[in-house]
């Protein structure tokens, strides 16, 4: 009935299969979006290849923030760092298979700006990085 | 018609004069006018300033910003679980001779309706000045100016049926003409000279630039409407819709509610809902047309004092109606169904 409350982001956002902590990890970065409070923090593991062999993600927010950052983890095990870096905003939509008005699209691109500020190594997760 | 609607305001909130009237764009800038003028001429290190736990941004941040660059101390009137000021410790704060008493008449986010004349009182009492909040009040209330004793009382247009872009800071005229100017430009002025000016007379010295003209007047046929209906009606109306609202609230499983009992409170009613965001309680709720905002409603202090990230706030005026009431309860249990 509700196009953005489909039955899967409901259901990644009720019972993710990602969310937890990494220690050790490789790769681990949190942020958040100010307007609203949510947080995402992402830890990885990444083998001698570059390539990404454990995702997870921890934090609060919406059900779209939250099932989005599921999705995306499940999406990044097993892909090369290089490929990781070329995600974008249409690859998150793709994967919730939703359209998003500007405001909830924040909410859908926070695991992304987190995941891409921790592989680039930034100190910051900045809108640039989700064009 | 400007100039009028100056008289209106002062009128409706009780000023001694229409010079104590001082426009500018909002509450916020009214609270930062006061931080800028009149605490920078009378604050040094080490000076006390206390707020309250409960405050929006726009009443923490300025004092944020005096303390990095004077060195003042803040602290804090503690919020109780239920929602209320604990006076007690206020009372022991005051033993420290405060300079500036800065709190909200009523919170955003609990609606909390604090005794401002008692808090005024003790401020006084204990040598400080003080700076009222008054965003929510003034809409919502009626408000005495001089019977509060207030010495400086902020608010704004937008939340009382009038434009944004325009708010008051009213003042005591002894303490704004003692205070040294905001703004300086045009209108601010007596006479400039290439190396000096001489400050305008109040209310203009603080009202530097080319004013919000068209907004003041807006402001004003504001205060004509609240007239004639009576603040005294509008709350005791906005009086039942809460209790009502609490009532029904309080029956849907899973809803936490945040902020004081209705007699205690104004027309708020913030509230979170077991395993689902607040921003999809209101996101869900927009769909039926039920506008309730979602977030930390510029309050985060207060949020994280309780321990949530955000809160759906319903919020009641003159308009608002119990079958509206309903259809946010009945929004609420179709949110439940979505998330079950």
């Amino acid at each position: 009935m509700d196009d953005l409350y489909r039955e899967v982001i409901i259901e990644h956002y009720k019972n993710p299969s990602y969310r937890g902590k990494l220690d050790p990890h490789d790769i681990s970065f949190a942020d958040n979006n100010p307007l609203c409070g949510d947080h995402i923090q992402i830890d990885l593991r990444v083998d001698g290849n570059g390539v990404v062999t454990e995702a997870v993600f921890d934090g609060h927010g919406c059900a779209i923030s939250q099932a989005s950052a599921d999705l995306l983890m499940e999406s990044i095990i097993g892909k090369p760092l290089e490929e990781v870096k070329k995600l974008s905003k249409q690859d998150i939509l793709d994967l919730l298979g939703i359209d998003l008005g500007p405001v909830r699209l924040k909410c859908a691109l926070l695991s992304l700006k987190v995941l891409k500020a921790g592989v680039y190594g930034l100190g910051e997760a900045g809108d640039d990085l989700v064009e | 018609m400007y100039e009028g609607a100056r008289e209106k305001i002062a009128k409706f909130i009780h000023a001694a004069a229409s010079r104590e009237i001082i426009y500018t764009r909002n509450t916020t800038e009214s609270i930062n006018l006061v931080a800028y003028s009149w605490a920078r001429a009378n604050l040094k290190a080490g000076d006390l300033v206390i707020l309250t736990e409960m405050e929006h941004h726009s009443n923490l941040v300025p004092w944020h910003m005096l303390q990095a660059e004077r060195g003042i101390e803040l602290d804090f009137i503690p919020v109780t679980d239920d929602g209320l000021l604990d006076l007690e410790t206020y009372k022991s704060l005051l033993d420290r001779r405060p300079k500036l008493v800065s709190f909200t008449h009523m919170s955003n986010v609990l609606g909390t309706i604090n005794p401002a004349a008692e808090i005024i009182r003790l401020a006084h009492e204990a040598g400080a000045v003080t700076l009222v909040d008054g965003a929510q009040s003034v809409p919502h209330l009626k408000v005495d100016v001089q019977a509060l004793d207030a010495d400086f009382y902020a608010f704004s247009a937008h939340k009382m049926c009038g434009p944004t872009g325009i708010g008051v800071l009213y003042g005591k005229a002894s303490l704004l003409e003692a205070m040294p100017p905001f703004l300086g430009g045009g209108d601010m002025i007596k006479e400039v000279k290439l190396r000096s000016f001489r400050a305008n007379a109040l209310p203009h010295k603080f009202e530097a630039g080319t004013p919000a003209i068209a907004e003041a007047v807006g402001f004003g046929a504001a205060v004509d409407y609240l007239s004639a209906i009576g603040m005294e009606g509008i709350a005791a109306y906005e009086h039942e819709i809460i209790e009502y609202a609490l009532d029904r609230l309080e029956e849907i499983p899973g809803v936490k509610l945040f902020g004081p009992s209705a007699d205690k409170k104004g027309g708020v009613a913030a509230f979170t809902l077991d395993g689902v965001h607040p921003h999809d309680v209101a996101q869900i709720l927009d769909r039926d047309g039920i506008a309730v905002r979602a977030g930390h409603h510029c309050a985060q202090p207060l949020h994280e004092k309780f321990g949530i990230p955000a809160t759906s706030r319903a919020s009641f005026y003159l308009y608002s109606t119990k079958e509206e009431v309903d259809m946010l309860v009945n929004g609420i249990y179709k949110v439940k169904e979505m998330f079950g």
